[in-house]
C-alpha cells in the first residue's frame, strides 16, 4: 500500500501531503501519467490530497461520478440511468443495450431465431435477472431459489500442463472436470440442471464498545441433487452475488499507473496493507494487463466481463466466447448434443455483433448517482471517522481518470469510487480458499463503495460482501479481517455515536 | 454535444439580445401550454375510457368490449404525444413509469397461454396471476390480494420482486385486459379476449369479477396519475416552476433534449431498432392491441408540435403560440428549413408505416424475419429519426445551448459543479 495515509500515520501523512502539494512540482509527482500535460498534472495534484478539514465537504464531492453523475431523484431507478454527459447517439446505443440487457433469451430452437441460444445450462435467462435494477444481488430468501447468487467451481491443478497454463495466466483456475467453472442450477427443457445448494448460517456474536453487540451470520454452502454425478473430491467453491453495474466505464478509465502506484504487494512501507495488482491476459491482445472487474479482479475489461457473463451465466456465446454450449463440459454429453442458437445467416455465435458491443456500451455507461447530504454534520463526522479508522488505505477515495480513455465521456473525470481495485488478504472468515489467477484463497478485490447507500432504495435489501452474508453495512465492516483487521478493530472500539456517523457517511455515498 | 459544460457568458449574451421577436419566455410558455393541453386531453380521453370500461363491466357484450378498445386507442393518441416532455422534465421522468411501463410479463396479471411458459427462474411473479389468486405466495412472501385495489397494483405489484417487467399499472396493463395475449407471433392478428371474460354469468377464463375489479382499479389509477400531471402543468404548477427555474437557456435546452432523446435513443433505439435487429414480436410497444404504429406515430407528432408550437387537440384544446421553430428561423433560416424538411421526412416515414399497418400488415409483422419490405419500412423510419436528431443537434449549437449541462446544472457554484 503506497501513497495513501494509513491508520496511525493519518495526521502525519496529512501534514506531509500539505507540505508536498506546495513544494513538489507536478512533473515529479505524477510521472506515470503519460496522458496528462504539466498543467493537468498540477490540477490533479491539487485535487487528490485527502481533505485537510472535515468541517465541510470537498470541492466536487457530490458529483462522485464526475460529469456523468446522475442528479436525478435517488429512487428505485437510481442505478439505471445513463451517464449524464452522453450524446444523443450514445444514448441510442445505451438504450438498445438496455433492451438487450433486459431481454429474456429463449431456448433453441425458437420462432425468433435471433433471440434463442439460452443455456443449455444457465443461472439466469437475462442479464437483468441477476443484476436486478442494475443493482446488487443477494442470497436467496428462505424458500426461494438462488438467482443473483451462484457458485464458482474449480479444482487444484492436476497436471504439469495445467500448472503451466496457470503460471502463464492462460487460465486463471482449473474448472471442475464435469461441472465446469460455474454451478448452473437451471437447464433448458429436457436437460437436468447441475443441482441445487443450501445455505446454512452459523451465528457469531461480536461485542462492540459502548455495550452494543452485533450478530454476524457465517454461511455454509451444501451442494445437493447433483445432476451429473459426483464432483471431483478436491472441488473448491466460491459463492458470488451480482455486483452493482454503476460507474464501470469510469473504473475502466482509471490510468493503469494510478493502480500500480497504489500496489505494495510485499508491504515495503510496512503499514500492514499490501495491495496486489491482479495480472490477467487481455483476450484481445493476449498481453498481460491489470484485472479490475469482478470480486477477484479477474477481468481486465468490461467487454471481457460481459462475454464471460453471457457465456457462463446465460449460456449465450459471443464472438469473444464462441462456444455455443457455454459451460457445458465434454463430460456433459446430453448437454452438448442439444440444438444451439447460432444462425449462419445472422452471424457468428448466438449473440453476434452488435449485441456484444451494445451490451458492453450499456454496461460502461450506467451513471453513478450523486451523493446526498455531503454537508450534513453527521455525514462529515462519519467521513472523518472513515479516514481516522484507516478505511481509505484500501477504499481509496478518488482518482482522476485518464485523458486517453476510449469514451470521451469518461476522460479526465474526478471520480470517487472508494476502492484501489487491488487484491487484499481479508482473513480467514471471508476466505473462499479458491485461488484465481494471482488472487489467493484469502484475497479479494476492494469493491467500490459509491452508490452503496442506495442499495435499499434500488434493491430493497442491504446485503453486502461477495456472497451477501452481511445484512447491513456494519456487519460488512465487522467481517473485515486480515490486512483490514486494524481498521475493523478501530470501528469496534468506536463510541456508538461515532459508529452511527460512520454508517451515515457510507449511506450518503 | 460531446461536452455539456456550462457557458454562462455565451448563453447570457444570446438572451440579452433584445431584437428577437420570438422571445425565449414566450417559447417556453407555449411549451408549457402544449403540455397542459396534451395532459388534459390524455385525462379527458382516459375518462371516456373509464366510462366505456364501466359499461363493459355492467354489460359485458362484444360491442361494449369493442367500444372500450376503441376508447383505449383514442386515449393513447394524446398521451403518446406527451412523451416529448420526458428526458429533461424530471417531474415527468419520475412519473411516466407508472403509466407507460413496458414490456410486461402479463402472467402476473391474468391467465396466459401455455406457450408463455409456466415459470421464470428470475421472476417469481411470472405466472402469479393476481386475478385468479386472492393470496399470492412468492419466494416465501405472502401477498393479500383479496381486494384488487389501486393501492395493491401501485404499491405492491408494480415492479414486484424488483423485476421491471412486473408491470401492474398503466396503459399496457389495461391494454392486456382489453385484448389478451397476441399469440400470432409475427403473423396477422392481435389479442382476442372474449367479452365473456368480464361476464360473471357466463364467465370464460375464470374469475370474471376479479378481472373486472382489476380493470376498474387500473383505469382509476391511470386517471389519478394523469390528474397529477395536469396539475403539474397548470400555470403555477410544479412542472412549470421547475422549467422556469432553469432559466431561458436551460428551458430551451430541456425542449431540445426531450426532442433529441425521444427521437434517437428511445424511439429509434429501444422501441424500434432492437425489435428489428432481433425480429422479435415481443419487442412491440403496444403488442396486445397491435396499435404500435399509432404509438410510434404519435411520438413523432408530439416532437413536431413541441417544435412548431402548434397542437391540434381531439377535445378542442388547440394551442398555437410562439415557437422554437420561429426562433431558429430568425437566427438561421437555412437551418430552420433543414429542420422542417427533416421533421417532414420523419412524419412521412411514419405515415408510411401507419398506412401499411392500416392496410393489414401490423407492426409486429413488419419486424418479421424475411419480410424485406416490412423491415425496410421500419428501417426507413429509424433512419429518418437519426437524421432529424443531427439537425436537432445543430439547432442546439446555433442557439448556443451546447454548453449547457442537460441534467439541469445551471450555475458554476452549485452542487453539480464538476472538476475539469
Amino acid at each position: 500500500m503506497n501513497r495513501v495515509p494509513s491508520v496511525g500515520a493519518m495526521t502525519g501523512a496529512l501534514l506531509c501531503i500539505c507540505l508536498a502539494s506546495g513544494a513538489a512540482p507536478a512533473d515529479t509527482v505524477l510521472t506515470h501519467r503519460d496522458d496528462l500535460s504539466e498543467k493537468d498534472k498540477a490540477k490533479v495534484s491539487k485535487v487528490m490530497p485527502p481533505p485537510a478539514d472535515f468541517g465541510q465537504s470537498e470541492p466536487f464531492e457530490p458529483m462522485q461520478g464526475g460529469a456523468g453523475t446522475s442528479r436525478k431523484r435517488p429512487d428505485r431507478d437510481a442505478f439505471s440511468r445513463s451517464d449524464a454527459n452522453l450524446t444523443f447517439e450514445e444514448q441510442h446505443s445505451f438504450k438498445v443495450g438496455n433492451g438487450l440487457f433486459k431481454k429474456l433469451w429463449a431456448s433453441s430452437p425458437s420462432s425468433t431465431q435471433a433471440s434463442d441460444g439460452l443455456g443449455p445450462l444457465y443461472n439466469a435467462r437475462s442479464c437483468q435477472g441477476c443484476h436486478l435494477k442494475d443493482g446488487r444481488g443477494r442470497p436467496p430468501r428462505p424458500g426461494d431459489e438462488a438467482v443473483s447468487l451462484f457458485l464458482r467451481l474449480s479444482i487444484p491443478p492436476q497436471t504439469d500442463d495445467q500448472r503451466q497454463a496457470l503460471a502463464d495466466r492462460r487460465i486463471l483456475s482449473v474448472p471442475e472436470p464435469v461441472y465446469g467453472g460455474q454451478f448452473q442450477h437451471f437447464a433448458v427443457p429436457g436437460l437436468a440442471g447441475e443441482g441445487r445448494f443450501d445455505i446454512e448460517f452459523e451465528e457469531i456474536v461480536v461485542p462492540l464498545a459502548g455495550g452494543e453487540t452485533a450478530v454476524l451470520q457465517k454461511p455454509d454452502y451444501r451442494i445437493r441433487d447433483l445432476g451429473y454425478g459426483e464432483m471431483h473430491d478436491e472441488t473448491m467453491i466460491s459463492p458470488r452475488v451480482a455486483p452493482p453495474m454503476i460507474g464501470l466505464g469510469l473504473v475502466q478509465a482509471i490510468h493503469p499507473g494510478d493502480l500500480a502506484a497504489l500496489a505494495d504487494p510485499d508491504d515495503l512501507d510496512g503499514d500492514g496493507i499490501s495491495g496486489k495488482l491482479s495480472r490477467v491476459r487481455d483476450p484481445n491482445t493476449g498481453d498481460l494487463t491489470i484485472g479490475r472487474f469482478g470480486w477477484k479482479a479477474s477481468n481486465p475489461t468490461i467487454r471481457a466481463q460481459t462475454a464471460d457473463a453471457f457465456s457462463g451465466d446465460i449460456g449465450i456465446s459471443s464472438p469473444d466466447r464462441p462456444d455455443n454450449f457455454g459451460d457445458c463440459t465434454g463430460g456433459q454429453h446430453a448437454c452438448r448434443a442439444l440444438p444451439h442458437g447460432e444462425q449462419a445467416h445472422l452471424g457468428v455465435s448466438e449473440a453476434p455483433d452488435p449485441v456484444m458491443e451494445l451490451v458492453t456500451f450499456y454496461s460502461e455507461n450506467l451513471a453513478v448517482p450523486a451523493r446526498r447530504d455531503v454537508d450534513d454534520p453527521q455525514v462529515l463526522e462519519g467521513k472523518e471517522v472513515f479516514y481516522r479508522a484507516g478505511c481509505p488505505a484500501c477504499h481509496q477515495p478518488k482518482f482522476v481518470t485518464s485523458r486517453a480513455a476510449d469514451n470521451p465521456a469518461h476522460r479526465f473525470q474526478l471520480i470517487w469510487p472508494y476502492s484501489d481495485f487491488l487484491l487484499h488478504d481479508m482473513g480467514e472468515g471471508l476466505a473462499d480458499h479458491r485461488p484465481v489467477g494471482n488472487a489467493s484463497g484469502l484475497e479479494w478485490r476492494t469493491p467500490p463503495l459509491w452508490g452503496i447507500g442506495l442499495t435499499e432504495a434500488v434493491n430493497k435489501h442491504t446485503r453486502f460482501l461477495h456472497d451477501g452474508r452481511a445484512r447491513n453495512l456494519l456487519e460488512a465492516i465487522l467481517w473485515h479481517d486480515g490486512e483490514a483487521k486494524p481498521a475493523r478493530d478501530a470501528v469496534v472500539a468506536l463510541t456508538p455515536a461515532d459508529r452511527r456517523s460512520l454508517i451515515r457517511f457510507l449511506e450518503s455515498l | 454535444m460531446k461536452s455539456f459544460k456550462f457557458g454562462l457568458l455565451a448563453a447570457t449574451a444570446l438572451f440579452a439580445t433584445p431584437v428577437l421577436a420570438a422571445a425565449p419566455a414566450d417559447v417556453l410558455s407555449t411549451y408549457g401550454d402544449i403540455a397542459q393541453a396534451k395532459f388534459t386531453d390524455s385525462l379527458g380521453t382516459a375518462k371516456a375510457l373509464e366510462a366505456a370500461v364501466d359499461k363493459l363491466i355492467a354489460e359485458p357484450t362484444e360491442a361494449n368490449l369493442e367500444a372500450a378498445r376503441a376508447a383505449w386507442i383514442e386515449a393513447r393518441n394524446p398521451y403518446q404525444q406527451t412523451e416529448a416532455y420526458r428526458f429533461g422534465n424530471a417531474i415527468v421522468d419520475d412519473w411516466e413509469g407508472k403509466v407507460n411501463a413496458w414490456p410486461l410479463d402479463e402472467g402476473l396479471i391474468d391467465y396466459v397461454d401455455v406457450s408463455y411458459g409456466e415459470e421464470s427462474e428470475e421472476n417469481g411473479f411470472y405466472t402469479a396471476n393476481v386475478i385468479a389468486n386472492p393470496t399470492l405466495k412468492v419466494g416465501g412472501e405472502t401477498i393479500d390480494a383479496t381486494e384488487i385495489t389501486a393501492s395493491l397494483l401501485a404499491d405492491t405489484l408494480q415492479e414486484a420482486g424488483e423485476v421491471e417487467s412486473n408491470v401492474a399499472t398503466g396503459y399496457h396493463a389495461i391494454e392486456f385486459l382489453l385484448w389478451g395475449q397476441d399469440l400470432n407471433g409475427t403473423d396477422a392478428g392481435a389479442g382476442t379476449r372474449p367479452a365473456t371474460d368480464f361476464d360473471p354469468a357466463n364467465c370464460t377464463g375464470g374469475n370474471c369479477e376479479r378481472r373486472s375489479q382489476y380493470l376498474k382499479a387500473a383505469t382509476e389509477l391511470l386517471i389519478a396519475d394523469l390528474e397529477e400531471m395536469v396539475t403539474a402543468w397548470t400555470p403555477g404548477g410544479a412542472a412549470r416552476e421547475d422549467l422556469a427555474a432553469k432559466g431561458d437557456a436551460g428551458g430551451l435546452a430541456t425542449i431540445l433534449t426531450g426532442m433529441g432523446s425521444l427521437s434517437y435513443g428511445e424511439l429509434a433505439g429501444e422501441r424500434i431498432k432492437l425489435g428489428l435487429m432481433l425480429h422479435d414480436p415481443e419487442e412491440e410497444h403496444d403488442c396486445f392491441s397491435d396499435n404500435t404504429h399509432m404509438s410510434h406515430y404519435n411520438d413523432v407528432v408530439g416532437i413536431r408540435n413541441v417544435y412548431f408550437g402548434e397542437y391540434k387537440s381531439p377535445l378542442g384544446n388547440d394551442v398555437s403560440g410562439v415557437s422554437l421553430a420561429e426562433m431558429v428561423a430568425e437566427k438561421d433560416p437555412a437551418l430552420a428549413e433543414e429542420m422542417k424538411v427533416k421533421l417532414d421526412a420523419t412524419l412521412a416515414a411514419f405515415e408510411a408505416m401507419k398506412t401499411r399497418a392500416e392496410g393489414g400488415e401490423a407492426y409486429d409483422q413488419m419486424l418479421g424475419e424475411g419480410n424485406e419490405e416490412g423491415n425496410a419500412v421500419v428501417q426507413t423510419a429509424v433512419d429518418a429519426l437519426v437524421d432529424q436528431t443531427a439537425s436537432i443537434e445543430r439547432v442546439v449549437k446555433v442557439l448556443e445551448l451546447d454548453e449547457i449541462a442537460f441534467e439541469g446544472s445551471d450555475s458554476l457554484d452549485n452542487p453539480g459543479a464538476v472538476f475539469e
